[in-house]
């Protein structure tokens, strides 16, 4: 499952770095001090115990959450919280750790929205609806056909996402996110909870995306075979401290992430 | 100046009665997180059936009481078993709506078993200037506002005590921090939602009597209860030091406005100023006077 | 004929996205404009024009505004009522004071009117929600007509504060008789009721059931949430606003700015809940539904009643109403929270299916 396999894919220069951020709620310290960067093209891990920060972590880089301190730079611009509908316009692209998918729309409405910042139409011509407005939404749903049959989810494409199973409900998520065409992809645990076979699909889709569009990944996952497999560099975050960066290899060997990290239960 | 005070105390003593009725709402929101807005129908159910009850029956005050508290309690058992329980894990945009339907529901039952006429509640207090503040200050306080105000008092003392003190009370924050928790400690929640409705009931009999001998008993009071909900907003939802606080708040600056402000509007201004006030109050603090401030987990 | 989808293979992704993309469904629709325009201006008599067929147009039209901010953005609002007081005192004061402005026009500037109103209203649902938000609703709904009773000017200083509504006249035809008023009023609302469809299935329709479904998702995918609640507070107004015009115009023949209550907006909110929340077709359903079931309940009530020789006690029949509303809402909330629309098409699901299901 080694994505090494295709030579034509480079690693860049930096597209994101997160320096010295430090959140806390209330009392509760999240984040605190934590830096690293992330390099065009590449396949970023963050690991780290429950609680760690990692998910915050993303948060922040999004602009969901406001960081205390810290600065967060993105494709050449410096930001001192990012916000979150700015974030969607420079490209970045998400999923959550818990599903927030559109619970009442169907699958395709739901990858649809995803491409809400590419359409132009305005009020009036969406209440006429026929002309530039039906071409439009022609034009967005050839896309979204495309993503469909890329994530193999043709069969469900009307069904209300409430009513799909978990697995098919994050790969929709993954499609909602991969709509907007982003430069940079942060999924927050994609296959928390899933079986065997529905985990290497979803590696698949990821390793595919990687590949074929050249998209930046950031990526929160548990499975330590799978982080190992896919990551071209790891960050770990224990108690909202960085204690280890590196090759998955670097990050294996080192002593505190084994005692943090490797050393419980997993 | 001493007119002013006596505006502030009449606003005050008609604000405790807000708060009254706020702290049924508050209780079942900090148990089972639906905004009852049902609360209001409540309380004229509970007048109702005591005066229902007692024309029918000529039983002494307290016998009534007795037996209005337990069909507020069976009412209150039936809404948790038969509305709010199928709801469960619903938005909370469709439990209140569910509570409005379920207002519909009582108001309209409550006259269709004792009919529709307005009804004089007598609880055996007069309506009059306190002697002694108007010899001395020459100030009018109505004897049974403070009566009202008192038992308002008394009842919030006892709940504080049910809360803090008793075991069930404490299960019941348990609850109101976190279901889930509550639920993995081995705290029948559905016991508890019970009792809660049972003490909403109480509270609403409480307001209903107090209100029913004031204004007479009839569907008006029903109103009572929208003009909880800014009281609410003031003091959040899950405060029942919120719930008074802001009841006062309300009831006070209402009377104010009324008398300074309203002959400059051209009059009428008590029946949207509460929600005006709430409403720019919401723009500031959208969290409540007593509220904390919280980012949604994603 | 049968209800069939089989053998309609969806060619292109146009014809897929069509309202009614099944062939008996264009035809039933059909039928039923027909139905409307030609049949009903045939048999029907003055009674049905006007105690429902009228009333029926304008509330669905209330029904399809208030879905647009409740059903389909996730706004509670209960000042419906109150936006549409002011699209009728608005239209009427246009026309009055607008000299040889076209009634139509004015229809436009009246829910136009109400629209801005109604954003300003919904300023407070850019910082608060759920039922937060129905108190600065419940705002409106107190505020409003207050405001629109004492300052006479709204209504021409008249003595009695109800004011005539000037006749319906669009190139020289006039509106008069009730038959003509549903004309009239089927018209704007079909065309309306059209452009809120494609509202709906457009981008603007997907981003008010976004902020609905999971506000912090929509708002990571590039929407803006605050211009997005703002678009529905001031459309979901517009369309409430051409409706209280409507029913000034005609179905009452003036304006009562006291009608225009807080009953009035609950009545519609239980359009939406039982007709079907986040539907047009919903609206309509439940329009008709909360319309009939009165008129039909007082019926059985008062024969059912003679025929055991009872005495109904005066007002029995309206609180017997309070309680079938009460329960009904319960119901539907509990056991299809969808409405009748889903009912509607759960019945179509079958038929399809009919006669092997499965
Ligand atoms: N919105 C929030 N409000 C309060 N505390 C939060 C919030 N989000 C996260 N936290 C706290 O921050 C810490 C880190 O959480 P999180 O980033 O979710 O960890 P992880 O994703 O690594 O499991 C935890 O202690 C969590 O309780
Ligand atoms: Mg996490």
């Amino acid at each position: 499952m080694t994505h090494d396999h295709n030579p034509g894919r480079r690693i860049g220069e930096t597209l994101l770095a997160v320096e010295n951020i430090s959140l806390a709620f209330g009392g509760v310290r999240a984040l605190t001090d934590i830096s690293f960067d992330v390099r065009e093209h590449e396949i970023r891990a963050i690991i780290g115990p429950n609680g760690a920060g990692k998910s915050s972590m993303l948060n922040c880089v999004n602009g969901v959450y406001r960081p205390q301190q810290g600065t967060i730079r993105f494709a050449g611009q410096t930001f001192r919280h990012m916000h979150p509908h700015k974030a969607a316009l420079m490209g970045i692209a998400r999923t959550f750790q818990n599903i927030a998918l559109f619970r009442g729309m169907s699958v395709l409405d739901n990858i649809m929205t995803g491409r809400n910042l590419k359409m132009r139409c305005g009020l009036f011509l969406q209440a006429l609806y026929v002309g530039p407005n039906r071409r439009e939404e022609l034009a967005h749903r050839e896309k979204v056909e495309h993503i469909i049959d890329f994530l193999q989810i043709e069969s469900v494409r009307k069904t209300p996402v409430g009513r799909l199973p978990y697995g098919i409900q994050k790969r929709v998520e993954l499609g909602r996110a991969l709509a907007a065409e982003p430069r940079l992809l942060l999924l927050d645990e994609p296959m928390a909870g899933m079986n065997i076979e529905e985990k290497q699909d979803m590696c698949r889709f990821i390793l595919d995306v990687n590949d074929e569009f050249g998209t930046t990944i950031v990526l929160i996952e548990h499975d330590m075979g799978v982080v190992m497999d896919i990551s071209d560099r790891v960050v770990v975050l224990d108690y909202g401290r960085k204690i280890g960066d590196g090759s998955p290899d670097e990050v294996r060997a080192n002593q505190d992430v084994i005692d943090a990290y490797l050393g419980v239960a997993h | 100046m001493q007119f002013f005070f006596e505006v502030l105390i009449g606003g005050l003593l008609a604000g405790v009665m807000y708060s009254l009725v706020a702290l049924g709402f508050v209780l079942i929101y900090k148990a089972s997180g639906v905004f009852n807005f049902a609360q209001g129908s409540m309380v004229f159910f509970a007048a109702l059936t005591y005066v229902g009850l007692q024309e029918k029956f000529g039983l002494p005050g307290w016998a009534v009481f007795g037996l209005t508290l337990a069909v507020m309690v069976v009412l209150g058992i039936a809404i948790e078993r038969v509305v709010l329980r199928p709801l469960v894990n619903q938005p909370q945009i469709t439990l209140f709506m569910a509570t409005i339907g379920l207002a519909f529901f009582i108001e309209g039952l409550a006259q269709v078993i004792w009919g529709t006429q307005v009804r004089r509640l007598d609880l055996g207090l007069q309506d009059e200037p306190i002697a002694m503040l108007m010899d001395r200050f020459n100030m009018l306080v109505s004897k049974f506002d403070v009566v009202a105000a008192v038992v308002a008092g008394l009842l919030v003392a006892v709940l504080a005590v049910f809360f803090n003190r008793t075991r069930i009370g404490r299960a019941l924050r348990a609850v109101a921090d976190d279901h889930q928790a509550a639920l993995a400690v081995g705290i029948p929640l559905k016991q508890i939602w019970a009792i809660v409705w049972s003490v909403a009931g109480f509270v609403a009999l409480v307001a209903g009597l107090m209100w029913g001998a004031r204004n007479g008993v009839q569907f008006a009071l029903t109103f009572v209860a929208l003009k909880a909900l800014p009281v609410l907003i003031l003091g959040g939802f899950e405060s029942v030091l919120g719930a008074i606080v802001g009841g006062l708040i309300i009831g006070a600056s209402e009377k104010l406005a009324e008398v300074y402000l309203g002959p400059h509007l051209g009059g009428g201004i008590e029946g949207w100023f509460a929600y005006v006030m709430a409403l720019l109050f919401l723009l500031v603090r959208p969290e409540g006077l007593f509220g904390e401030k919280h980012i949604d987990r994603v | 004929m049968l209800y069939r989808e089989a053998g309609q293979f969806k060619t292109s992704y146009r014809a897929d996205q069509q309202i009614f993309p099944i062939l008996q469904d264009r035809i039933g629709m059909l039928v039923l404009g027909f139905v409307a325009l030609v049949g009903v201006p045939l048999v029907a008599s003055e009674y049905w024009l006007t105690a429902i067929l009228i009333p029926l147009l304008v509330f669905s039209l209330a029904a399809i505004g208030l879905n647009i901010l409740t059903g389909y953005a996730g706004q509670l609002s209960l000042g419906t009522a109150a936006f549409m007081a002011v699209g009728a005192v608005a239209t009427y004061n246009f026309q009055l004071r607008v000299p040889g402005i076209p009634i139509l026009v004015s229809f436009l500037l009246g829910g136009g009117t109400a629209a801005a109103v109604g954003a300003v209203f919904g300023l407070p649902s850019l910082r608060i929600k759920g039922f937060y938000l129905a108190v600065a609703t419940l705002a409106a709904q107190f505020f409003i007509p207050w405001l629109l009773v004492k300052v006479s000017w709204f209504s021409n200083d008249s003595a009695s504060g109800v004011i005539t509504t000037q006749p319906v006249e669009i190139l020289g035809f006039t509106f008069d008789t009730p038959l003509r008023k549903y004309l009239f009023a089927l018209v704007v609302v079909s065309v309306l009721a059209l452009v809120a469809k494609n509202l709906v299935r457009s981008h603007i329709g997907r981003a008010w059931m976004a902020v609905r479904d999971m506000d912090v998702a929509a708002e990571v995918i590039g929407i803006r949430i605050v211009r997005t609640k703002l678009v529905a507070f001031a459309v979901s107004s517009f369309y409430c606003g051409i409706a209280g015009a409507l029913y000034a115009f005609a179905y009452l023949g003036s304006v009562e700015t006291d009608g225009f209550n807080l009953d009035l907006s609950f009545r519609i909110l239980f359009m939406i809940i039982i007709g079907g929340v986040g539907s047009i077709l919903g609206s309509f359903l439940g329009a008709a539904f909360i319309t009939l079931l009165p008129i039909l309940l007082d019926v059985a009530l008062t024969e059912g009643a003679t025929a055991l020789g009872l005495q109904l006690p005066s007002g029995m029949t309206s609180m017997v109403q309070l309680v079938v509303f009460g329960a009904l809402i319960i119901f539907f909330l509990i056991v299809e929270p969808l409405g009748l629309a889903r009912l509607w098409q759960i019945a179509k699901e079958k038929l399809r299916l009919w006669p092997f299901p499965h």
